[in-house]
Formats: C-alpha cells, sequence, structure tokens
C-alpha cells in the first residue's frame, strides 16, 4: 500500500496536494467540483487586518502559458474570515492552511494571535511576497532584515507547535540567503514560489495592460524558476520543509517539484483553467510515484539531490 | 452546502454542430445534464487550445440558448465571435470534437412574475442570450421589442429563429450600413415612448451598458445588465473580473462579474470604473 501522507514540520496531512493562496477562493467555489477534504490541506487567500478592495481593473493579462495578475490582496479582512469563512471550512472538515499578509511587521504579529488556536488549521502560511504592494520597499521577502522580522512576530506571538511557513518571493538575488533568515527567525518550513513581478503592454494602445502596470506572473511559465529555487534551497536547508508551487498542472509537474525538494505541492493558477486540477495533479503524482517503484512519497522528496550529480 | 456555482458541472462536451454565421460561428454542443439547468443569462467557461495549449485560461461564453430534450440530449447552443486566439480555436472546431466545458455559471435574467413590457438591448454578438429571453418572456405573454446595434451591418447577430419572438425588431449600426445610423442608446428613448416598454434587459460592452443606465434612469426603469468584464476563471477564484457594485445595505464592494454576474440590476453597479477604485468603496 503506497504511502502518500506527508510531514509539514509537526502537522501530517493524508497526501501532499495544497491549493496555492488567492487561487480557492473562499473554498465555496471549488466545493461544487470536489469535496475539499479530498485536498492535503486548503491554503486560504491571504487574509490582511482590514476589508480590502483590491486594485483597479484590468487585473489580469494572459501571457504564453502563464498570467499576470494584479489583484492586490482584494479580501474582507481577518474579522469578517473568521466569522464566516474558516466556520464553513471547518463544515466541511477540511484541514486549512491560513495565509496571512501584513502591511506591518505588528499586523503579522496580531494576525497570527488571531488565528493561531483555530480547530481544523494545520499550518499559517506567512505571506512576506506578495508583489501587488503600492511600495515594492514593501515587499517584506525581498530583504533579510524585514523578512526576519516578520517572521520573529508571527513566532513570538503563536507559541505552540502549528507551523509556520514563510512565502517567499523568487524576485531576489539569493533566495538561500532569505531562506535561511526566515529558519533562523522561527520558520518551521517555506512556501515557494510567490508569482515572479511582470508586465505586458498592449501594442494597440500603446501602454500597459494592467491598471496598476506591474503584476505577478504565474502559471507553467515560471515552473523552471520553481524548480531552481526549491532545488537551491532544499540543498542548503534540507530539513526545512518546503510547500512547493510555480505552474503546476500536471503530476508530472508536481513530480519535478517533488524531486528537487518540495514535501508539499500547490496548485494555483491550473485551477483557473480547471476547476478539478488540484484533483487530478493529486491522483497522477501518485501513479507517477507508483510507477518509479516509490513505496511512500517522502522517499521521493529531494531525490534529486540524491543521484550523486 | 455551498451556494456558489451550485448548479455547475464539467463535462467533456462534443460539437455536434459549427455553422459560420456572418461575423460569428453558431456552435452546437452536446452537454447532457448541464442544459436542463441552464437560464437565459448564464455562461459556460471551455478550456481552449487543447493538451499542449499556451493559453491557460478558460474562455467565458454566454449561452446563446439551451434544450434538454431532442434527439441529441441536452444541448448548449453560443455564439461565438472569433477575434481572440482562443475564440478562433473553438470556432475552428470540427463536429464530433470534444471540449472541456464547466457550466452552467453566472446569474441569469429575472423573468417577470406577471406580464411586463420588456425592452431588450444587444450589442455585437451579445444579441445572443437575448434571444432564449425573449422566447420565455414571450411564453409568459410579455411584449417584447429589441434594439441590436453593432460596427456594421455584417455583425448584427439576428437569426431568423431567433425573431420569431419579438414583437418589433430594431436595428442601429455605426456606420449607418443597417437600420438606424448612431448607437444603440440614441434610439431607445423613442422606443420606449411607443411601446411603453417597462423592463430593459441588456447585454454587450460596458460603455453600451453604462449609456442604456443613463436612459433607464430618465425613464424610471428596471434594468438588467449583463456586464462583460475579461475573467481568468470563470468560477469565481481568480478575483479577476470584478466591478463596483453597490450592495443591499449601500456599500460599493469589487464584486465578481462570475459569481454576482454577469446579468447584474444595472442601478447597483458604478459604471464607468475602469481604471478606477471609485471613492468610499469598501476596503479602498
Amino acid at each position: 500500500m503506497f504511502d502518500f501522507s506527508t510531514q509539514l514540520a509537526s502537522s501530517l496531512l493524508p497526501n501532499p496536494i495544497v491549493t496555492a493562496s488567492g487561487c480557492a477562493g473562499s473554498g465555496k467555489e471549488l466545493a461544487q467540483f470536489f469535496p475539499l477534504q479530498e485536498l492535503g490541506a486548503i491554503v486560504t487567500k491571504s487574509i490582511m487586518l482590514n476589508p480590502r478592495s483590491g486594485r483597479a481593473t484590468p487585473r489580469m493579462a494572459e501571457t504564453p502559458s502563464g498570467m499576470l495578475n494584479s489583484i492586490g490582496l482584494q479580501g474582507p479582512g481577518i474579522d469578517h474570515f473568521l466569522e464566516n469563512d474558516i466556520p464553513w471550512l471547518q463544515s466541511q472538515d477540511a484541514r486549512i492552511i491560513v495565509s496571512i499578509a501584513g502591511e506591518t511587521v505588528d499586523d503579522y504579529g496580531v494576525l497570527a494571535r488571531r488565528v493561531r488556536a483555530l480547530s481544523n488549521v494545520v499550518g499559517v502560511e506567512v505571506n512576506i511576497s506578495c508583489p501587488n504592494v503600492e511600495n515594492r520597499g514593501m515587499v517584506f521577502s525581498c530583504h533579510p532584515d524585514t523578512a526576519r522580522a516578520a517572521i520573529e512576530n508571527v513566532r513570538r506571538n503563536i507559541g505552540g507547535d502549528l507551523p509556520i511557513l514563510a512565502k517567499l518571493s523568487p524576485d531576489v538575488t539569493d533566495i538561500v540567503a532569505i531562506a535561511r533568515e526566515v529558519m533562523d527567525a522561527g520558520a518551521d518550513g517555506l512556501a515557494l514560489i510567490n508569482t515572479v513581478l511582470g508586465m505586458v503592454i498592449d501594442i494597440n494602445t500603446m501602454k500597459p495592460k494592467l491598471a496598476q502596470k506591474t503584476g505577478g506572473l504565474s502559471g507553467p511559465a515560471i515552473r523552471p524558476i520553481a524548480v531552481r529555487a526549491i532545488y537551491q534551497v532544499h540543498a542548503a536547508l534540507p530539513k526545512a520543509p518546503i510547500i512547493g508551487m510555480g505552474g503546476v498542472a500536471s503530476g508530472s509537474d508536481a513530480l519535478e517539484l517533488v524531486l528537487a525538494g518540495a514535501s508539499a505541492i500547490s496548485v494555483g493558477t491550473a485551477t483557473f483553467g480547471n476547476p478539478t486540477a488540484v484533483i487530478k495533479v493529486r491522483d497522477e503524482l501518485q501513479e507517477l510515484l507508483i510507477q518509479r517503484g516509490f513505496d511512500n512519497f517522502s522517499d521521493a522528496v529531494g531525490f534529486a539531490h540524491r543521484l550523486g550529480s | 452546502m455551498s451556494a456558489i456555482n451550485v448548479r455547475a458541472i464539467q463535462c467533456s462536451a462534443e460539437i455536434i454542430s459549427n455553422k459560420k454565421i456572418g461575423a460569428y460561428h453558431h456552435m452546437v454542443f452536446a452537454v447532457s445534464d448541464m442544459a436542463q439547468n441552464a437560464r437565459p443569462g448564464n455562461f459556460v467557461a471551455i478550456s481552449v487550445g487543447g493538451e499542449a495549449s499556451a493559453l491557460i485560461l478558460r474562455r467565458a461564453f454566454a449561452i446563446y440558448r439551451s434544450s434538454d430534450k431532442g434527439s441529441a440530449g441536452g444541448v448548449i447552443e453560443l455564439v461565438i465571435a472569433p477575434h481572440g486566439a482562443g475564440s478562433k480555436w473553438l470556432a475552428a472546431r470540427e463536429v464530433h470534437e470534444k471540449v472541456d466545458m464547466v457550466g452552467p455559471l453566472g446569474t441569469s435574467f429575472g423573468i417577470p412574475t406577471e406580464p411586463a413590457r420588456a425592452l431588450l438591448v444587444g450589442g455585437g454578438y451579445g444579441s445572443a442570450p437575448l434571444f432564449g429571453l425573449a422566447e420565455i418572456l414571450k411564453a409568459r405573454g410579455c411584449r417584447v421589442d429589441m434594439v441590436l446595434g453593432a460596427s456594421s451591418a455584417a455583425k448584427i447577430y439576428a437569426p431568423l429563429e431567433g425573431k420569431r419572438s419579438v414583437s418589433s425588431l430594431t436595428l442601429t449600426t455605426d456606420d449607418g450600413s443597417a437600420g438606424i445610423h448612431g448607437l444603440v442608446s440614441d434610439a431607445l428613448p423613442q422606443i420606449i415612448e411607443e411601446n411603453q416598454s417597462e423592463i430593459i434587459y441588456s447585454c454587450g460592452p460596458m460603455a453600451m451598458l453604462e449609456a442604456i443606465q443613463l436612459v433607464a434612469n430618465k425613464y424610471e426603469l428596471v434594468h438588467q445588465a449583463s456586464v462583460e468584464e475579461s475573467m481568468a476563471c470563470g468560477i469565481g477564484v481568480c478575483m479577476t473580473c470584478v466591478v463596483p457594485m453597490r450592495d443591499p445595505d449601500g456599500v460599493v464592494k469589487m464584486s465578481r462579474t462570475c459569481i454576482d454576474g454577469p446579468v447584474m440590476d444595472g442601478s447597483t453597479v458604478v459604471w464607468g470604473s475602469k481604471g478606477i477604485i471609485p471613492e468610499g468603496t469598501w476596503g479602498a
């Protein structure tokens, strides 16, 4: 019997496939297509302290094998989220990874305290890397000191053993250095990678297609960047569990990230093209691992590092 | 259970007809159970480009008509304007090919409980969902007047079978190649006054819908508008297709046109908001 379970720090998930933050709505949108319990976990949209309108439209531009988005963290704020979204997810018996995003280091601490003791929550993703913020200097994960400060504040406020997963941006010179910094600051694991900052210009209007000019690139176009980032970080920090993401749309895509060192896989943009993509990826990945003679999922994690090359 | 997408299913839909009509393609898909829940105003989301495609997002198409009986079982009919890479790919499919379809999605046009005098206004292929609506309104004893506008005569979609359900049909074109030379909104006041219209249903580009709303305000008419915002997913998860909309408590929120629309009460939409977040929007 193949063992598909995976260990994310102190949390054991029955399978390693999870949604990606901001790509599964509140969960209700996808529940018509499959039971949310089927997922390793659902990762919520990044929730902030206050309601947020997000950015003006156009917010999206399709690109070759990818898309740019500049949603800008539209969401209802933590109060509404705790009153509505969380109880509903709990009623579905879903395992939940709550993603939090702050405007300040203090926000992260307050948010961590609000979500630390909820049933069914198996982890907190600390989004310190959303590219769609007004001030690029505010992307916490682009600087070792701000990345550290945000994670330290979450660590101080969470107590207990609920896994803290730091979500990092690939838009840095040395992602390993940032990964070391946040692990040292008290993170239990990493989420790699957030979208890559990009831009599209409409040659008819001769202006940027997105209202706010830049957006985050996602989809298969960025998969090699994700594989590289996961591989580099796993090589340097082999004990840090990684949720890998970036353009996964099939089981073979997921396997690539697993071999690079991911202990779990988020499916994000693929859900936009196919509401059941997450389930397809899960089933295909299991089949591929069995075909390759693995008895359990964990043995495949980071396997590409073991070939002595 | 969740209250979102509750009637939607995902299926492999076989193309049973694909005919070029003017600038458009009329396509019929065998969809079995999906048809029985489809209402005028709903849309479907279709995956395009095939397995190795670089087009990763679904395309949304308003349902032209649907039927759950007949020799092919349940069918959904679409009118495709092949102007982007995805719609061109779809329009080029042969009969018996299959596409991955999710639907029916979104809100539908509200049907009056008592017979009413309805005015249906469509722009370009935005006329498509109005014909299915016209049939239902006619069957309920409503008077149905229709105005269709487009840039030129070739871009007006008005098939013969559709025309049977309407009491009057007025055409407008930007270049004067058919009907009245001008915009649909210019033609509306006279038609509303002549027919004593009580409710407006519309579908087309946002600028047209905004112009119709101004006319609806002037005559104090209910205006159900099927809005057009580009979507990435069609099922409410991507937050791309939002428009500012006033909720029942009067609060303006960036609302998803795939879930809170595409059919919206025109008086609740904050029109002309492309590129801006209106002041006072919740969370702004």
